[in-house]
């Protein structure tokens, strides 16, 4: 029997087993012969100097092995450049321990070494610091003056600035016949994944580095480590084997990897750095953001303006950017639009890409403020978006790489049960809960960066293939090894994948939704050229039988290379490496998006989302019933992973929309609920009915597998949805995130 | 942490005698809150005296004048779910249900329950001023973030929310507290267990240094016809509340006989005002009686800059709880708003 293709499979993740046993191993799990474990101290003050740092308490305590601090930093790259990773923002990255400048609360101080972590967290608090304080600001509605443009650089190319203004916006709003608009605000968000930040650095003996770290990107923090600690990058090998969440929070280098490297080769031997949990809050973080929007439309529901301004926050070093307000007018066209995005910069860490940044941002107020234009034209939310359908893109006059929204939309509508909508507020009842329904649309752009992978035919006939990317519970490991097993027709069992290693063929930081399109692509690029030696190798050992062939006379299944015309003309990949004399086969091939082709067109996931709130009138607790996504992100390679990323970010949604907050004494310039308890994320009682449907899209252009990422789609549209279904429910429009349920009393 | 010395005592008066001897002992039993405590060095202990092996206090038996013995011991879980509290005084069940996690409930024993520390931002950073945890340092939450702050019985010292459920139920049924120190065995009850902030925020309780609570007794009465007990919080589990009641309620057809509230999230203890549940005392068991409790309850409340919302919640929170009681079938998982 032939073996059938594993793309399209709903299929288990591979190493789950591993993971709820407690077999699969992280970062701060690594052993290491003379283990010392460091604790970083932090800055208690928001800004100014440290006058005097003493360690000589925290020293003298048996067990206590160094401490490092400004004062005895070994002296390590000097230029801002060298610091910059894959996704720093324009400006100079945080340099732990350069000088005696406080720039943030929590800021690294000194990085105790001993021989316990429990001994060195202790040693921490003995470090006497007199600071000189400087005042400071953290508040970003209080500054919104200082507001200006983000600076230029590389990080622009994936996420380009505002579109430029188009016709006039001021009097087509005023003149148009329905009007919508509103201010929109959500505070700093921390990533919080449940594991810790952490990293065990090993010591070789020959002086090379072996580097367990948690990140989303091996290759990017072994080129950082390089550069900043001056070494060669071949004696840098970081490996990233299991992560347990990063939701963006390990595209960058975090600074435990400094520390721990920083030790290690200062004492040379291995050096583990983990954060606590209370320091899992003193690094990136998503922006605090105010929103601005006026829409217009006219009679029909056609719209005619459209004004979206944001003021995110940033760090005075970094300019931390993301794309907010360039989404409306690729939703939806407009002849007048005003798109404007500001940074403000504070006291605080540079800000950190945070699962769908920017795009979640922005489409809280865009979602919400057609919501707000429905009723005043007095059109169901969801006809409004219909009759400002577009199969082109507005902004840029581009089409789509491909576009089913609309079925998201009916389908969504469909199952939902959508026109069961009464239109008036407050006119849906469930005993003596109000009920809502609300909707909004979510977009999600689809990107590809260049990658390599390394394809082998093993000695025993079986595939093996190589990325450095990481898997960061994504379920990449899954779908990469299905990707390649259909390259070559096998079966998943007869295919391996080697993956989070800086040592294999260079993958980018695994963000953006983009993981599956570029590593996917470099492995079908790697099984194809693979298949390809297969076949001439196949085609020497068939001799004069084969001679005239062409690859696409074979078929590859089942291990064997077969005529298709005559499928009992056959030859195995086992016989293939006997006459290759047992070695193995392989090649390392690079995938680059074809960008010629690929810039004519705006390539986007898009989404919808339909929600059901029910509202205690009385005491205004929200549950959120139902929720329904329907996604369009082109070919699903794997419905369970893919059905379980979307059920996550749904799940964001509802915390974002109703539950999670840093909380920010701007007195004192800190977060305030740095632990699990106070920082609320939803629990098994905040969720109950949630559904999954994938639209079939089909998607020719954007990449070879056809594939657009579902990372980030989910959770797009789920907290507009939520509020608008609030306002539905209540009358009253809530639009600062998280909604407190006192703010409905 | 720092090191520190781990000691098993063999039975409450050996661990008395341990914590008088030796200055900075202090005891652990479900560990649930002194290790977090220990860890982010917000206490510290040169010695932690473990109680779990002292073989007494685990019980939970009927008392002699008809009510029940609580051991100390006994964990959040074994009380919640024990026949005669599910049976007889279903409201403490719930108030026990209603906090923490079902991992800590299994882990968390009575007396510490009654022993947690507040979960003030302010008390919870080491770095910030506050008068509980360093006196005279000044208090960061009166200035500060303050919407999970009290609103009754506060203090220029100190505006600390103390955070346990299961004390807000017990606060209402009228339990006694039981307590062994170097003087010997007494009894306090509980609404006189916990303490107003006032001068002292750093005391949250009248507990004398060595005493130990070996059990908490309830009262034969026990609401277990009309009772209920409601959590308004930032999620549905594991959150603090903001503000919490628990009512039981006797009735005559739709008089009400006796009855008891107690609210949590708004004062530096159980807060209870004995006025307000006579004021109800053969009043009909309708809204506007307790409305009108309500406002009795409320009276002197102070809102600060972010939990102003708080004065009415509660209000409204006492009001909706009543008619729960009435009805408690209708009662949800989670202490949530039903009826």
């Amino acid at each position: 029997m032939s073996v059938q293709p594993s793309i399209g499979k709903s299929l288990n993740r591979l190493e789950g087993h591993l993971k709820v046993t407690g077999a699969a191993r992280y970062a701060g799990e690594y052993p290491g012969e003379n283990l010392v474990y460091g604790y970083i101290a932090n800055s208690t003050i928001t800004k100014g100097k440290i006058k005097s740092i003493n360690t000589k308490t925290a020293l003298s305590l048996k067990g206590v092995i160094e401490v490092f601090t400004h004062k005895n930093r070994p002296s390590l790259a000097w230029f801002d450049f060298q610091y910059a990773d894959m996704d720093a923002p324009p400006g100079a990255a945080f340099k732990p321990l350069a000088d005696a400048e406080i720039k943030y609360n929590g800021q690294p101080i000194a990085l105790v070494v001993a021989e316990t972590f429990e001994l060195a967290r202790y040693a921490a608090t003995l470090i006497n610091v007199e600071y000189e304080e400087d005042t400071f600001e953290t508040n970003l509605i209080d500054n919104l003056d200082k507001a200006r443009s983000p600076k230029l650089g590389l990080a622009t190319f994936l996420k380009p600035p505002p579109t430029k203004p188009v016709g006039n916006y001021q009097k087509a709003y005023e003149e148009s016949y329905a009007k919508a608009s509103g201010e929109f605000y959500h505070g700093t968000e921390h990533h919080n994944p449940l594991e810790l930040f952490a990293t065990t650095t090993i010591y070789e003996k020959d002086g090379k580095l072996t580097i367990y770290d948690k990140t989303q990107g091996t290759v990017n923090c072994q080129i950082y480590v390089a550069n900043v600690f001056g070494l060669k990058y071949k004696n840098v090998q970081v490996i990233s084997p299991y992560v347990g969440g990063a939701f963006g929070s390990g595209l960058r280098p975090q600074f435990q990897l400094f520390f721990s490297v920083m030790a290690a080769l200062e004492l040379k031997r291995p050096v583990r750095v983990t954060l606590d949990r209370h320091q899992m809050f003193t690094f990136g973080h998503r922006p605090p953001t105010l929103q601005r929007t006026h829409f217009g439309a006219d009679t029909t529901g056609k719209i005619q303006a459209l004004h979206h301004a944001a003021y995110a926050e940033t760090s005075r070093f970094e300019d931390y950017t993301e794309v907010v307000v360039n989404w409306s007018n690729v939703l939806y066209p407009s002849k007048n639009t005003l798109m404007e995005y500001k940074i403000v910069p504070l006291d605080v860490f540079s800000p950190l890409d945070m699962r769908a940044p920017g795009g979640s941002t922005g489409s809280h107020a865009i979602e919400s403020t057609m919501d707000e234009l429905s009723y005043a034209l007095n059109i169901d939310p969801l006809e409004l978006r219909l009759i400002n359908y577009s199969e082109i893109d507005e902004s840029t006059g581009r089409p789509f790489s491909s576009k089913e929204l609309r079925q998201c939309y009916l389908q969504g509508a469909e199952k939902f049960g959508w026109s069961k909508r009464s239109p008036q507020t407050r006119s849906m009842k469930r005993g003596n809960k109000l009920v809502g329904y609300g909707m909004a649309t979510g977009i999600w752009e689809t990107m590809q960066l260049p990658a390599r992978a390394e394809a082998q035919l093993t000695k025993d006939g079986k595939l093996h293939v190589l990325s450095a990317i990481t898997d960061i519970g994504t379920g990449t490991l899954t779908v990469m090894t299905q990707i390649a097993a259909d390259e070559l027709g096998l079966s998943m069992e007869d295919v391996s994948f080697s993956y989070g290693d800086s040592k294999m063929p260079f993958a980018p930081i695994q963000g953006g939704s983009f993981t599956v399109s570029t590593v996917g692509s470099a492995i079908k690029a790697a099984g194809s050229a693979l298949r390809h030696k297969i076949y001439k190798k196949a085609q020497a050992i068939k001799g004069s039988a084969w001679k005239n062939l062409k690859i696409e006379d074979v078929v590859f299944n089942g291990g064997c290379v077969s005529l298709k015309k005559n499928l009992s003309d056959t030859i195995s990949f086992r016989e293939i490496i006997a006459a290759n004399k047992g070695r193995m086969i392989k090649t390392t091939n690079l995938s680059l998006p074809k960008s010629f082709k690929l810039k004519k067109y705006t390539r986007a996931a898009h989404s919808a989302a339909f929600v059901e709130v029910e509202v205690d009138e009385e005491l205004g607790v929200i549950n959120v019933t139902r929720a329904l996504t329907t996604v369009a992100a082109g070919r699903i390679i794997n419905p369970k992973t893919a059905r379980s990323q979307i059920l996550g970010g749904m799940i964001w949604g509802i915390s974002k929309a109703l539950r999670e907050e840093t909380i920010t004494d701007h007195e004192m310039g800190k977060y305030m609920n740095q632990n699990l308890a106070e920082y609320h994320i939803p629990v098994h009682a905040d969720l109950h009915e949630l559904e999954v449907v994938f639209v079939e899209e089909k998607d020719d252009i954007v990449n070879e597998l056809g594939t657009k990422g579902v990372g980030e789609i989910g959770l797009v549209a789920i907290p507009p949805a939520i509020a608008n279904a609030v306002f539905h429910a209540t009358g009253k429009r809530i639009n600062q995130f998280p909604i407190h349920f006192d703010s409905l009393l | 942490m720092n090191n520190f010395d781990y000691q098993r005592a063999g039975s409450f008066d050996e661990a008395i005698r341990q914590i008088t001897a030796k200055n900075d002992t202090k005891v652990v039993a479900g560990g649930t809150n002194i290790l977090d405590l220990l860890k982010y060095f917000l206490t510290s202990a040169d010695r932690l005296i473990d109680i779990n092996h002292t073989g007494n206090h685990h019980d939970i038996r009927e008392t002699e004048s008809g009510g029940l013995h609580l051991g100390a011991l006994a964990t959040n879980a074994e009380t919640a779910y024990h026949p005669l509290v599910e049976s007889r005084y279903p409201l403490l069940a719930q108030s026990i249900l209603a906090g923490a996690s079902a991992q800590i409930r299994n882990m968390a024993t009575n007396g510490g329950n009654l022993l947690q520390r507040t979960r003030c931002y302010y008390f919870y950073d080491a770095s910030s001023p506050c008068n509980k945890r360093e006196p005279g340092s000044g208090c960061s939450a009166i200035p500060g973030y303050n919407r999970i702050m009290a609103i009754l019985g506060t203090s220029e010292h100190c505006i600390a929310v103390y955070p346990s459920d299961m004390s807000v139920g017990l606060a209402a049924l009228g339990a006694v507290v039981n307590v062994r120190g170097p003087q010997g065995d007494r009894s306090i009850p509980f609404s006189e267990f916990h303490r107003l902030p006032g001068e002292t925020p750093h005391l949250d309780n009248n507990l004398q240094h060595g005493e130990l609570i070996t059990g908490i007794d309830l009262p034969q009465k026990g609401f277990a016809e009309n009772y209920s007990y409601l959590k308004l919080r930032d999620r549905n589990s594991y959150a603090f509340a903001l503000i919490s009641v628990a009512t039981g309620l006797e009735l005559d057809g739709d008089i009400i006989k006796d009855a008891r509230i107690a609210l949590g999230g708004v004062a530096h203890k159980p807060w209870r005002i004995p006025e307000a549940e006579q004021f109800l005392t053969g009043k009909p068991a309708v809204r506007e009686s307790f409305a009108a409790c309500a406002d009795i309850v409320l009276q002197g409340a102070v809102p600060y800059k972010y939990n102003s919302f708080k004065i009415e919640m509660a209000k409204r929170a006492i009001i909706r709880n009543g008619m729960m009681a009435l009805d408690p079938s209708s009662q949800l998982p989670g202490a949530q708003p039903s009826v």
